[in-house]
C-alpha cells in the first residue's frame, strides 16, 4: 500500500503541483515585504530609536543637568558635565552618549523630568566607523531640532497612557 | 538619671537629655530638621513630634526634657498623621526643583518626605517666592527652598561667633538673611552648607558640578592648618570635587574651616606635572633622568656642610623621613623644618606640643593666648574656645596684637614684656592662673618666630611652672602650630645643628657657604636669598620657590598620597590617597628614593611598607595612631631679655597661607572679599572714592 502511495505521489509530481499552487496563491495576495529605503513600516509612538535633546519652543534647551539619566543608564553610556551658565542657570557643558554602549532601553527618557532626552523615531543612523557613534551635545541638540515635530507628536500620542 | 519607656522599651538616660536623644539611645529614629546635636534647641520645625502618655497633645521631642516614668510612643497612627501633616505644610512652599538643586541626593527634606510624607499635595494656591541673598563667594543661596529651621542662624551665632545671620518678618514672610546683604564674614562659614537640611544654602564653588552618587569618598586628614581636621575627600574621576568634615570629637568635632573645605580647587591649577631643569637661566621641561642627573652633577664631590634642605608645611612624615635619610647619607645635617624661623627645641617634646589637647579646652577654666590669633591660625580650635566661652563662661586673656576672636578677650598688652612680668609672678592674671583649676597657656608662632623666640618660650615655660599649670593630670602649656608638618618635622629632629635656624642658613646661602639647597615643598620664606645657590624644588605648585629653582621635581599633594601627619597636639593621623598626581608627578618618597640611586646613596627601602617599617623603628610614636600623647615635662628655652615690639600672628591672610590655597580661585575670591576689602577700608580716608 505504501509502495503504491509513493509511486503515485512521485509519478504525478504531487509535491511540485502543491508548491506551485502555494506560489500561485501568494502571487495574488498583498505583499508582506516593503521596498525598504523608499517605503517604511509603521512605528509605535513608543519606538525607541536614536536619541535627541529637545528644546523649548522659545529655543531654550530643556536639559537642566540633573544627571538622572546618567545615573539610571544601565550601560553607563551617558556622560554629563555641568556648571552654572552665565545667567546662573544649571546647564550641561558636556552631554555625551556612546551609542555603541547604549542598549536602547529607554530608561533615560523615563528618568528625565523635563522630557529633554528622548529616543526619537529615527533608526537609520548607521555609520562607517565607531567614532561617529559617540554623540556629543551638539549632535544630540541637532537631532532634537531635526526630529522635534515627530517627537512632539509621539509624546502627545502616548500621553493618555502615562 | 530618668528612666523612660519608648515604644515599650525601657531606657535610662543622663540627666538633661531630651526625649529625642533618649529615642536615639533606644535606637529609634525620629525625623527632624531644626534639631542638631551641636546647636541650641529651637523646636520650630515640628517634625520630631511624638506621643507622650498623659499629655493632651503631641510633644516636640527635641525640646522636651526626658523625665522619669515618661511613656513615649513614636509609631502610633497619631504620630504618623502628625508627621505627614508637618511634611505637607513644609512642602507647601518648597519648590519641586530637586532636579536642579545641588542638595538633590543628599537632602534631608527629600529623604524624609520619601519616608514620612504622603507623597502628594493638596495645596493649590499661590506659592511664595523669596529673593536670593548675597552671602559671599562661598555660599550660594536659593531662599525659596528655605524651611526656616534656623540651623544656619544658630550656627553663625553659636559656633562661628558672627551673629550676622537672622530671620526677619513673621509667618509666611519669614526670610533668613544677613541683615545688610553682606558676606558671612567667618572662617567657618562653609559649615552652614552642611547644616542646611534643604538646598537653600549650597556651596558656590561646587555649584552644579557633581551629584553625590558620582563621587568616590576617601576618609583622610586635612593639612591646611595644624589641627589635623578629619575630612572626607570626594573625587570624581581624577578631580577632587569637594572636602567635607568627618566627626572626630577630640579634634574638629564636625566642623572644618573654609580653607580646608574650599582650597581643594587649588589642586587643579598651577600644578607642576613634569620635571624641569634650568638651562641658561630658563626652566626647560626635562625627563626624570635628566633632572636627577643635573642634581647628581651638583652634589658629587660637594661636602655635606655646603648642602641644606628645607621642609615645607604640608609634608607627610614619610617624605620628611626619606629626605632626612637622603641628606644624612650625603653627609649634611642642615635639615630645617621650621620655615618661619620659630625658636622651638626638638629635644623636649612637651615644648612644642599642644599638651592639653584640643579637647582639653572643654575642661579649661582660663586661657591665656600669647602671640597667637587662633581664629586665623586654627579656626576650628577657635570655634571650640567660643563654644566654651558661651557654654561655661570660659575666660580668655591675650598678649599680642589685638584681634577680633569672636568672643570677649581680656587684652593684657602687645609685647613680650607683659609675659615677662607675668612670669615674674606679677599681675592679676598670674593670680587667676594660679587659682584656676585647669588653666591653659597657648603660645603661638607669632611669639616664637622672632629673634627672642627662645626667651619667650622660656618665659612661657616658667609661667606655666610657677602658676602651677603643669601637674600629673594636666599640662596647661600649649604651643599652637600653623603648619601640619611642623610637629612631625620636630619629632624627626629636622632642626639644623648648633642653634642655626632657617634665617642663618639662608644667610650662609647668600654668602655662598651653602651651595646646594633642597626644598621639599618649602615656599614660605624669602626665596630671593637662594638665587645664587643650586636649588632643587620638589613640590606640587608653581609657587614662590619655583622662581629660584634650578631643578623642579613634581610631587604629590596631600590628597594624592598615603601619608602620616602629626597634628599640633602630637596626635598621629593617617591620610589616605584619594586621587592620583597629575602628569608625571609622583609620590614624594618615591622621588627621593629614585634620586638616592642616582646620587649614589641608595635608600634602604623599596616599598611604602618598608619605608613605614623603617620610620616606625626610628620613631616609635608614629605607630600609635589617633591617640593624644602625654609628653614628659622638662626644661627648655633660653634665659635672656625680650625685645620690644608687638607679638603679631604670622597669619595675616587666612585664605592665602600655602601653595594650594594660593593657587585656588575660590580662596583668591575670599581673600579679595574678606581680607583686601578690610585693608582697603582701613586705609581709606574721607577723600578716597
Amino acid at each position: 500500500m505504501t509502495f503504491l502511495h509513493h509511486t503515485i505521489r512521485s509519478f504525478f509530481l504531487i509535491e511540485f503541483v502543491k508548491a506551485m499552487w502555494l506560489t500561485l496563491k501568494y502571487f495574488f495576495r498583498p505583499k508582506a515585504t516593503i521596498n525598504y529605503p523608499y517605503e517604511k513600516g509603521p512605528l509605535s509612538p513608543r519606538f525607541r530609536g536614536e536619541h535627541a535633546l529637545r528644546r523649548y519652543p522659545n529655543g531654550e534647551e530643556r536639559c537642566i543637568a540633573c544627571k538622572l539619566c546618567e545615573a539610571i543608564c544601565p550601560a553607563l553610556a551617558i556622560t554629563i558635565e555641568a556648571e552654572p551658565r552665565d545667567d546662573g542657570s544649571r546647564r550641561t557643558t558636556r552631554y555625551d552618549i556612546d551609542m555603541t554602549k547604549c542598549i536602547y532601553c529607554g530608561y533615560c527618557q523615563e528618568a528625565c523630568p523635563v522630557d529633554a532626552i528622548v529616543e526619537g523615531p529615527n533608526f537609520e543612523f548607521a555609520t562607517e566607523n565607531r567614532e561617529e557613534l559617540i554623540y556629543n551635545k551638539d549632535k544630540l541638540l541637532a537631532n532634537g531640532e531635526r526630529w522635534e515635530r515627530e517627537i512632539a507628536a509621539n509624546i502627545a500620542a502616548d500621553a493618555p497612557y502615562r | 538619671m530618668p528612666t523612660l519607656t519608648i515604644d515599650g522599651n525601657e531606657v535610662t538616660v543622663e540627666n538633661g537629655t531630651t526625649v529625642l536623644q533618649a529615642c536615639e539611645v533606644a535606637g529609634i529614629e525620629v525625623p527632624r530638621f531644626c534639631y542638631h546635636e551641636r546647636l541650641s534647641i529651637a523646636g520650630n520645625c515640628r517634625m520630631c513630634l511624638v506621643e507622650m502618655e498623659k499629655a493632651p497633645k503631641l510633644v516636640a521631642s527635641c525640646a522636651m526634657p526626658a523625665g522619669d516614668g515618661m511613656v513615649i510612643h513614636t509609631n502610633t497612627e497619631k504620630v504618623k498623621k502628625a508627621r505627614e501633616g508637618v511634611m505637607e505644610f513644609l512642602l507647601i512652599n518648597h519648590p519641586l526643583d530637586c532636579p536642579i538643586c545641588d542638595q538633590g541626593g543628599e537632602c534631608d527634606l527629600q529623604d524624609q518626605s520619601m519616608a514620612y510624607g504622603i507623597g502628594q499635595q493638596r495645596y493649590d494656591e499661590n506659592r511664595r517666592s523669596v529673593r536670593e541673598k548675597n552671602m559671599g563667594p562661598l555660599i550660594k543661596t536659593e531662599m525659596t527652598r528655605c524651611i526656616h529651621c534656623t540651623r544656619c542662624v544658630r550656627f553663625a551665632e553659636e559656633v562661628a561667633g558672627v551673629p550676622d545671620l537672622g530671620a526677619i518678618n513673621r509667618g509666611e514672610n519669614t526670610e533668613i538673611m544677613t541683615y545688610l546683604e553682606h558676606s558671612l564674614a567667618s572662617e567657618m562659614s562653609g559649615n552652614v552648607v552642611d547644616l542646611c537640611p534643604v538646598g537653600a544654602l549650597t556651596s558656590k564653588p561646587y555649584a552644579f558640578s557633581a551629584r553625590p552618587w558620582e563621587l568616590k569618598h576617601t576618609e583622610t586628614i586635612d593639612v591646611h592648618d595644624a589641627v589635623g581636621s578629619n575630612i572626607r575627600i570626594d573625587v570624581r574621576g581624577r578631580e577632587v570635587m569637594r572636602a567635607l568634615p568627618r566627626v572626630h570629637e577630640d579634634v574638629n568635632e564636625e566642623w572644618i574651616s573654609d580653607k580646608t573645605r574650599h582650597a581643594v580647587d587649588g589642586l587643579k591649577y598651577r600644578r607642576l606635572d613634569q620635571p624641569y631643569v634650568r638651562v641658561n637661566g630658563e626652566l626647560q621641561p626635562a625627563s626624570w633622568q635628566d633632572a636627577f642627573a643635573a642634581i647628581a652633577a651638583k652634589t658629587s664631590g660637594l661636602s655635606g656642610e655646603k648642602m641644606a634642605a628645607f621642609v615645607g608645611d604640608m609634608q607627610d612624615m614619610e617624605s620628611m623621613y626619606a629626605l632626612k635619610q637622603l641628606m644624612t647619607s650625603l653627609g649634611s645635617k642642615n635639615i630645617e623644618c621650621r620655615q618661619d624661623g620659630a625658636n622651638l627645641d626638638a629635644s623636649e617634646r612637651a615644648s612644642y606640643l599642644f599638651n592639653s589637647g584640643i579637647a582639653g579646652i572643654d575642661e579649661a577654666d582660663l586661657i591665656l593666648l600669647v602671640g597667637t590669633n587662633p581664629r586665623l591660625e586654627a579656626a576650628v580650635l577657635n570655634a571650640r574656645i567660643l563654644e566654651n566661652v558661651r557654654a561655661r563662661g570660659l575666660k580668655v586673656a591675650s598678649i599680642g596684637a589685638e584681634a577680633d576672636l569672636t568672643y570677649d578677650v581680656e587684652h593684657l598688652g602687645e609685647d613680650a614684656s607683659v609675659l615677662a612680668e607675668l612670669a615674674a609672678g606679677k599681675g592679676d592674671i598670674f593670680k587667676a592662673l594660679q587659682a584656676a583649676e585647669k588653666p591653659m597657656l597657648i603660645v603661638g608662632q607669632g611669639a616664637l618666630a622672632r629673634e627672642d623666640g627662645a626667651v619667650i618660650l622660656k618665659l612661657a615655660r616658667d609661667l606655666a611652672d610657677k602658676a602651677g599649670m603643669v601637674s600629673e593630670h594636666w599640662n596647661g602649656f600649649n604651643v599652637l602650630h600653623t603648619a601640619a608638618a611642623r610637629v612631625g618635622g620636630l619629632d624627626l629632629g629636622l632642626v639644623a645643628e648648633n642653634g642655626q635656624n632657617i634665617n642663618s642658613l639662608l644667610g650662609r646661602a647668600e654668602a655662598g657657604e651653602i651651595e646646594f639647597v633642597y626644598l621639599l615643598g618649602a615656599d614660605e620664606f624669602d626665596v630671593s636669598k637662594l638665587k645664587d645657590s643650586f636649588v632643587v624644588y620638589q613640590g606640587t605648585h608653581g609657587d614662590a620657590a619655583v622662581s629660584v629653582a634650578d631643578v623642579i621635581l613634581p610631587g604629590a599633594a596631600y590628597t594624592e598620597k598615603d601619608g602620616t601627619y602629626i597634628n599640633t597636639e602630637g596626635r598621629v593621623q593617617k591620610a589616605v590617597k584619594a586621587n592620583v598626581p597629575p602628569g608625571d608627578a609622583r609620590e614624594d618618597w618615591t622621588i627621593l628614593r629614585a634620586l638616592s640611586e642616582v646620587v649614589g646613596h641608595v635608600l634602604p627601602f623599596d616599598t611604602a611598607a618598608e619605608l613605614n617599617e623603617k620610620l616606625v623603628n626610628e620613631l616609635h610614636l608614629v605607630d600609635v595612631v589617633d591617640v593624644k600623647p602625654q609628653a614628659a615635662w622638662g626644661d627648655f628655652g633660653v634665659e635672656g631679655d625680650v625685645a620690644a615690639g608687638a607679638l603679631i600672628s604670622p597669619v595675616t591672610d587666612f585664605y592665602q597661607t600655602n601653595p594650594i590655597a594660593r593657587a585656588s580661585k575660590t580662596m583668591a575670591a575670599c581673600s579679595a572679599e574678606f581680607v583686601q576689602v578690610g585693608v582697603a577700608l582701613e586705609e581709606a580716608t574721607g577723600t578716597h572714592g
